[in-house]
């Protein structure tokens, strides 16, 4: 497989040539109460540079490794564009122009020149926060997936030539998944006559959110990032669906929304109210369950392993282990799983939009 | 809640990525290889009609085939028969030729003898009447001596004489 050899390779060049920093912190003490809550919601949340590895020296002294990630942000009319490792991990704040950012439990604020941090009595920072358009670890992770996407998809598109060929090496691995979307969700849920105009969104929905799912079970560098567990991805994904779906709407579609034939008049009424909430639930579910369903997947596994450290033993480490490799299995089906709910329940609500009514 | 909040920044990259990514795989990857799908599936369609139809066609053939042999064999049988009827008609017919020719032959052969025959009869007859003839000149000569003894040759001459 020369081609693989060849993305490894692009990969690994890809991330190295990216400046490490090791930055040393001087631990006050290393029997640190443990807190799971924080560990988990540190994983699950979007983070402005992307953590390789910590450990703690012979003296104590902990070391962080992590990858600083571009910060682009907007305030006032101006763009401000500067490394993450600025910020020396929200430990200091960073200087422009008359502004002054501090990062904040990975959130960009604007605060005077002591860096106070304002909140109200629900403890919600009150701090002015800039528009935040970095490329933070997850968008850095959508980028290298997207890479991979592109490099898997192309090089196999690459061996289908003009004259009808058996499928070989990669091209025969991705082959039955570009079927089965094909078949079993285009064909299946939008019609022989209609599918192939959609064909491009489903497809690339389907990889987009299956690989962005493996990524994120991958537990070290440069995976676990929760990209497809993260609403705002989630949002956009169903957004597309939402208007893709209306825009794809026949007169009959509308009709059943609006005025339902072969009804009275007041239940039509009635149903056009449940019918129009519909058109926005449906989306919205989309939006939830691949968010919620990634999200718990990440954090049931990172709590199974919080429990070595919450109990303090290393004898739970054996059960932790054996339940969260239960729970990984469970996950890589997830992934799946979620990719084909996900493209096949927007390949359905386009199936329903396109409907040619008989009457 | 944070989790629940969304980020515009991330949206935004999001938003351009994926558009991106559609773009570009629909170009380079999804109208390619679905077009290859499409025609190679197609292929397959066509080439197995193609395949039944040819089969369809052998069988045709194949009876066709038979038939012909059949043909050919009841063909060649009445061929043989008539042959076989062809050959005793001319072996009959030379038969009945030969025979007619012997008959002929035998006939023309009887009447050159009976031809010959009579001729040596006349011959003979002539002869005979010279003959005759001759013994009348002698037998006269002797007469002149007896009758009795001219009787008794004539007799003996005549006697002598084989008409055979």
């Amino acid at each position: 497989m020369r081609h693989t050899k060849q993305v490894l390779i692009l990969i690994a060049i890809f991330f190295s040539s990216l400046v490490t920093y090791a930055s040393d912190k001087h631990s006050e003490e290393i029997e640190e109460e443990f807190d799971a809550m924080e560990m988990i919601n540190h994983h699950i949340a979007d983070a402005h540079e992307w953590h390789v590895i910590s450990y703690a020296k012979q003296s104590g002294e902990e070391v962080h490794i992590a990858i600083p990630l571009p910060i682009i942000i907007f305030h006032d009319g101006k763009l401000r564009v500067f490394m993450s490792s600025a910020f020396h991990h929200g430990e200091e704040l960073v200087h422009k122009g008359d502004d002054y950012y501090k990062l904040y439990h990975e959130k960009i604020y604007i605060t005077d020149a002591d860096g106070a941090i304002h909140y109200d009595e629900n403890h919600d920072v009150l701090n002015e926060k800039p528009w935040d358009f970095s490329i933070t670890k997850n968008v850095a992770s959508m980028f290298m997936s997207a890479v991979i996407i592109l490099l898997l998809f192309i090089l196999a598109a690459r061996r289908y030539g003009p004259e009808p060929k058996a499928p070989k090496g990669l091209q025969s691995f991705l082959e039955p998944l570009i079927l089965f979307v094909r078949e079993d969700i285009g064909i299946a849920q939008i019609g022989k006559e209609k599918y192939e105009r959609y064909m491009p969104y489903l497809l690339t929905v389907f990889f987009f959110i299956w690989i962005n799912n493996l990524i994120g079970l991958v537990p070290f560098f440069p995976g676990g990032s929760n990209l497809t567990g993260n609403i705002s991805v989630t949002m956009l994904l169903a957004l597309i669906t939402f208007l893709v779906t209306n825009f794809s709407g026949t007169k009959s579609y509308w009709q059943h929304i609006f005025w339902m034939p072969g009804v009275p008049a007041p239940i039509r009424i009635l149903l056009s109210a449940i019918e129009f909430i519909g058109i926005l639930t449906k989306p919205f579910a989309l939006m939830i369950r691949l968010m919620a369903n990634i999200t718990a997947g990440h954090i049931i596994i990172l709590s199974l392993f919080s429990l070595i450290f919450v109990m303090k033993s290393l004898a739970i480490a054996p059960v932790s282990i054996l339940m969260s490799l239960m729970m990984f299995m469970l996950e890589l089906l997830v992934a799946a799983l979620q990719a084909y709910i996900f493209t096949l329940l927007s390949a359905l609500f386009i199936g329903m939009a396109v409907h040619e009514e008989e009457h | 809640m944070g989790l629940l909040t969304p980020d515009p920044g991330l949206i935004f990259w999001t938003a351009i990525t994926f558009g991106i990514l559609v773009f570009l795989l629909k170009k380079f990857a999804w109208k390619p290889i679905l077009h290859a799908l499409k025609t190679r599936e197609e292929t397959i369609e066509f080439s197995l009609a193609a395949a039944a139809k040819a089969k369809a066609e052998i069988e045709d053939l194949n009876v066709e085939k038979e038939k012909i042999l059949a043909e050919a064999k009841s063909e060649r049988d009445s061929l043989i028969k008539e042959a076989r009827e062809l050959k005793q008609n001319i072996v009959d017919d030379a038969k009945n030729k030969a025979q007619e020719e012997a008959d002929k032959i035998l006939e023309s052969a009887r009447q050159l003898l009976e031809r010959e025959k009579s001729e040596a009869i006349r011959d003979m007859k002539k002869q005979v009447a010279e003959l005759s003839v001759d013994i009348a000149g002698k037998l006269l000569e002797q007469e002149l001596e007896s009758t009795d003894k001219q009787k008794a040759i004539i007799e003996r001459y005549l006697q002598e004489v084989n008409f055979n």
